[in-house]
């Protein structure tokens, strides 16, 4: 153009905040990501986020356009980042427990689960049956929990909203439960080091066979909103192709990689919390794209019922829900009153915590989302010196210009939609 | 609003003040900006979804663009990185206009006393009402809200219009 | 298909790299290969392309610090460690790799051109840690804002506690909220 935009229209600077944001980062960071094609003004960069409300919170997209295809696409995080991993850091280790509730908050319950399980692996501390049993009901009402989250949110994105309001009318259900037997909504804390935090209150398990028997009607009434839907097809179906190969380099897990049709679930791969002896399919997509996803989960939702219904049956009626080390884990509040040693322990766990060696551990559930890790090296005294956790979000944002070049743009919303992403689980 | 009409007959009249009239139809159909960060975002969904049901105080439409809300509700954790983009759209959002901090993170950073946080919004942008919770129950932000309608209903024209 | 019977990792690789030093650690039925830094580009293909070892996924990328407040890193042959967990979906394990950098000169090679998806831990890590992968396209900070001072989370950085309120100190903290009485 040669003149500035400001010489010709004759618009001056004023103070204080205008509507016009610029652009004020370095765009030469920007060679090598974006095509040069975008240098000359021949595509167009286009902000997607942090507010934009098909984003699932503040995921910032910038967008490489060429009319309305995605020629490349760069996603930005860091919009949520809490410093949940070095505020553990500071904390013994049963106090970081809360704080793991709130990287995932749709499905708090796995990351109380997977921060519990290295601290266990860690110190070598041995967990009941009866609260294997009990956690993997808490994981798989939380699976349920999330995937309806998803659904509500995904089918809203695309322009469907009475699927919403029916997915959180069940969702309502399911935090009365989580309520009943954590006291809490949302952030549980339900699970910890050794166990769970209290036995199952009288009422919790009539509520759970009550919901098992009415939900898998209420999955047929989403499917039958959308999975022949014509216009969901058209949205979903062969957008945001991701093949195998790719999926598995990127390091795509959970629903994301089975709906390329890699059948990998760590619950029955790995299994961990007595998962062997629950007999369930694991649903594996085949065209890898939106819809495949989609119905994957779908299916886990109906998975997830199998499981509790088997879950309520191994549930022993007797036995203790959490380990009996009184190194590690609190004594229950009917033995402080007789007996110096539990009060000892009681104030000495509630103080100072526990030591744990100066090693390191890794492990890993399959979350909501895919795969959930969690490492954690100890100091040899009762503050963890690094607590990573692995989370799946994170992996698949990264993996998201795989899946949506080449795309228009308004694909990109059904795409980030299918992936299931958390920004505080990608984040932290 | 004073209901005189019942008294005078079916005329088709109500006489009211000027104040009472503006703050019942900003109460009324106040939109809020749609505007969620963090765990306690997912709260604010379920306000407004079926079992709360946030349309009983014209709260239904939550608008995308700050250029058509009012109400700007603080769902979350903000980090440093988010600051100035809470600070533009609220900049971009036109007056009268109203915040709510909901939850701990927005009002003082709850739980999280670290590097990564601003400290409660309220170091970026005026707050009017704080929800205190982590994640507050839906009844507690509907009790919020109504806290915030009662605010507007004690102001005065002469007071903003001069 | 016939599978190849599974190598203990350690074993092969010695066999494989009769010139490396390494390590092995174990511990909870985890192993941990510590090699030096120079080779973990070369380690990491050949765990992944190995028949009787294949572990084809990169799970996570971690770091950790050392640093203590009194005392440094103690006996450890650097400030910094990155820990690489792969995984063998053949075989349904894990294996832990790892290498030390010094505190002057923490930088490691990228194992981008292995597994793509080590692009964003690797941010990530030289972002919140301030370990350098050399080789990889994209510098720039990926958790923090653009203009960050520092690496949070090394274990020198402060965490940045806001102090409580008492009335003695209320009008200091009250500065940094502008509009909190508005």
């Amino acid at each position: 153009m040669g003149q500035s935009f400001g010489a010709v229209s004759g618009i001056t600077d004023v103070d204080g905040p205008t509507s016009v944001s610029t652009w004020e980062g370095n765009v030469d960071e920007l060679r090598g990501l974006v095509s040069e094609r975008a240098f000359t003004g021949e595509t167009m960069l286009l902000n997607m986020g942090p507010h934009h409300p098909s984003t699932h919170g503040v995921l910032r997209v910038l967008l490489e356009l060429d009319g309305e295809e995605i020629v490349s696409c760069l996603p930005d995080v860091g919009y949520l980042h809490t410093g949940i991993e070095k505020t553990i850091e500071a904390k013994t280790y049963e106090k970081g427990i809360p704080l793991t509730d709130r990287t995932d908050y749709l499905a708090p319950m796995s990351n109380n689960m997977v921060y519990s399980m290295a601290i266990e692996k860690l110190v070598d501390l041995d967990v009941p049956y009866k609260a294997q049993i009990m956690r993997i009901i808490g994981l798989e009402l939380t699976r349920i929990n999330s995937h309806l989250v998803w659904l509500g949110t995904h089918a809203l994105d695309l322009g469907a909203m009475s699927v919403f309001l029916y997915c959180f009318r069940e969702r309502e259900y399911i935090l009365e439960m989580f309520e009943i037997i954590s006291g809490q909504r949302m952030m549980t804390s339900y699970i910890r080091p050794g166990g769970v935090w209290r036995d199952f209150p009288p009422e919790f398990l009539p509520k759970l066979q009550a919901f098992l028997d009415f939900f898998p009607r209420r999955i047929d009434d989403y499917e039958n909103l959308l999975t022949g839907n014509p216009l969901w097809i058209e949205r979903t179906q062969g957008v945001g192709i991701l093949e195998p190969d790719k999926a598995l380099a990127w390091g795509c897990t959970g629903p994301t990689l089975r709906g390329s049709g890699v059948n990998w679930d760590l619950r029955k791969a790995v299994p961990y919390s007595s998962y062997e002896e629950f007999d369930f399919d694991v649903p594996v997509g085949e065209h890898g794209d939106v819809y495949d996803r989609f119905y994957c989960r779908i299916l886990e939702m109906r998975e997830s019922v199998k499981i509790l219904q088997q879950a309520i049956k191994k549930l022993p009626a007797k036995g203790p829900y959490r380990s009996e080390n009184r190194k590690y884990v609190m004594p229950p509040r009917s033995e402080l009153g007789q007996s110096m040693e539990a009060v000892i322990h009681h104030f000495k766990l509630w103080t100072e915590g526990f030591a744990t060696p100066d090693k390191d551990v890794y492990v890993a559930i399959e979350s909501p989302r895919g795969e959930l890790g969690c490492y954690v090296h100890g100091t040899g005294g009762n503050k963890p010196r690094r607590v990573h956790l692995r989370t799946p979000s994170f992996v698949h944002i990264s993996a998201l210009p795989v899946m949506s070049e080449g795309h228009l743009i308004a694909d990109l919303v059904a795409i980030i939609g299918s992936i299931d992403i958390v920004l505080g689980d990608c984040d932290r | 609003m004073g209901i005189v009409s019942s008294k005078l007959g079916n005329l088709g009249v109500v006489t009211t003040t000027l104040d009472e009239a503006v703050n019942w139809a900003r109460t009324g159909a106040m939109w809020p900006l749609l505007f969620g960060l963090a765990c306690c975002a997912i709260e604010m969904m379920s306000t407004q979804a079926s079992h709360y049901d946030m349309s009983r105080f014209g709260m239904e439409l939550n608008r995308a663009s700050p250029r058509q809300s009012d109400l700007i509700i603080i769902a979350g954790r903000v980090s440093r990185k988010m600051a100035p983009v809470i600070r533009q759209l609220y900049d971009q959002m036109a007056s009268p206009k109203w915040v709510i901090a909901m939850g701990d993170c927005a009002s003082c950073s709850g739980v999280y006393n670290n590097y990564a946080l601003v400290q409660g919004v309220d170091e970026v942008i005026p707050v009017d009402v704080y929800i205190a919770g982590c994640p507050p129950r839906p009844e507690q932000l509907i009790h919020g809200i109504l806290t915030l309608h009662e605010k507007i209903r004690g102001d005065r024209i002469a007071e903003w219009a001069t | 298909m016939t599978i190849p019977t599974a190598l203990d990792p350690a074993a092969a690789l010695k066999a494989a790299m009769p010139e490396l030093t390494f390590d092995v650690d174990e511990f909870r039925g985890e192993t941990s290969i510590i090699v030096p830094r120079e080779q973990i580009v070369a380690v990491a293909r050949y765990f992944r392309d190995t028949p009787g070892l294949v572990y084809n996924f990169l799970s996570d990328i971690s770091s950790v610090d050392f640093y203590e407040q009194y005392g440094g890193y103690g006996d450890r042959p650097g400030r910094y460690a990155v820990a690489y967990h792969l995984l063998s979906m053949l075989y349904r394990r894990r294996l832990r790799l790892k290498v030390y950098l010094p505190e002057d000169d923490p930088v490691v090679d990228t194992v981008l051109p292995v597994w793509p998806g080590a692009n964003w831990f690797e941010r990530e890590i030289w972002d919140l840690m301030g370990i350098e992968f050399r080789g990889h396209p994209d510098r720039r900070r990926l958790m923090m804002p653009d203009d960050w001072e520092g690496h949070p989370l090394r274990r020198d950085y402060p965490l940045g506690y806001e102090t409580v309120m008492f009335s003695f100190n209320a009008d200091e903290i009250m500065k940094h909220k502008p509009f909190a009485d508005e």
